[in-house]
C-alpha cells in the first residue's frame, strides 16, 4: 500500500527558521496567508532554498510563483507535486 | 460659487500597477538579510537568483557583495511588481540587472520574462537603484506607447 508522506512538520521547522514570520509557525493553520503573517519576498527566497536542500527539488520555474510559497498548505502541495516526478 | 480647491481627492488606483501606459514597480531589501542568505546558502542563493554577470559584478567589491546583490534583487522584485508577474512562474535569473557604459543600470529580461513585458507593450524603461545603510531600493518605471 501507498504511503503518504507528510511534509508538513519539515516546512513548519523550514519556516520557523527562514520566513521571519511575527507569529508562531506551530499556531497558523495551514491555509493560513504566510505573507499576511509577515513574510517578505526576501524571506520566500530562503524559504525555497531551504526547501530545495531539505528534500532534494528544485522549484522548476512555473512552480516560481507567490502563491506557491504564499501558505503551508500550498508548500506541502508545490513539495509533494515536484518529489513525485 | 465654492472657489475654494477640494480638500480631500480620492483617486482610482488599478492593482495592476498601470496608469494609462505606466507601470512602476518599487522594492526594498536589508541588506543584512542578503549577508544572511549568503552566509546560509552560499552559491545556491547567487546561482537560484542571479545570472552570472550579476554575480561578478557584486564579487569585485568584496566588502560591497550583499549591498550590490541586495539592490539588484530589489530591481528584480521592482520589474515583477511592474509587470504584475508575481504568478507568472518567471525565475528571479530571467530579470536581470545590467549595468550601462555610462555607469547607470537597466533591466534586462528573457525567456517568459521577455515575452511577457514584450505583450505590454512598453517599450522604454527606467531603473532607479539606491541604498543607506542597512537597506537597498530599487524603482522601474515604464512606459508604452499610448
Amino acid at each position: 500500500m501507498e504511503t503518504m508522506v507528510d511534509f508538513e512538520p519539515q516546512i513548519r521547522n523550514i519556516l520557523t527558521k527562514h520566513a521571519r514570520l511575527g507569529v508562531d509557525v506551530s499556531a497558523l493553520a495551514a491555509d493560513a496567508d504566510l505573507y499576511q503573517a509577515g513574510m517578505t519576498s526576501q524571506a520566500s527566497v530562503n524559504v525555497m532554498l531551504a526547501l530545495e536542500g531539505e528534500f532534494d527539488i528544485e522549484f522548476p520555474d512555473e512552480l516560481l510563483k507567490r502563491s506557491v510559497f504564499g501558505s503551508i498548505s500550498a508548500i506541502r502541495d508545490a513539495v509533494a507535486g515536484i518529489a513525485s516526478t | 460659487m465654492n472657489t475654494h480647491a477640494p480638500r480631500h481627492v480620492s483617486l482610482p488606483t488599478r492593482p495592476d500597477m498601470t496608469v494609462a501606459g505606466l507601470r512602476v514597480g518599487i522594492d526594498i531589501v536589508q541588506i543584512s538579510a542578503i549577508a544572511d542568505s549568503l552566509a546560509e546558502f552560499g552559491n545556491h542563493f547567487t546561482r537560484r537568483i542571479f545570472s552570472a554577470d550579476e554575480v561578478a559584478y557584486a564579487n569585485a567589491a568584496p566588502a560591497q557583495t550583499a549591498q550590490r546583490l541586495a539592490a539588484r534583487f530589489a530591481a528584480k522584485e521592482a520589474g515583477f511588481k511592474a509587470f504584475g508577474l508575481s504568478e507568472a512562474g518567471i525565475s528571479w535569473r530571467d530579470i536581470e540587472v545590467q549595468k550601462c557604459a555610462d555607469g547607470s543600470c537597466t533591466l534586462a529580461f528573457h525567456g517568459r520574462a521577455a515575452e511577457a513585458v514584450q505583450r505590454s507593450g512598453c517599450t522604454e524603461i527606467s531603473l532607479s537603484l539606491s541604498h543607506d545603510g542597512d537597506y537597498a531600493t530599487a524603482m522601474l518605471a515604464a512606459l508604452a506607447p499610448r
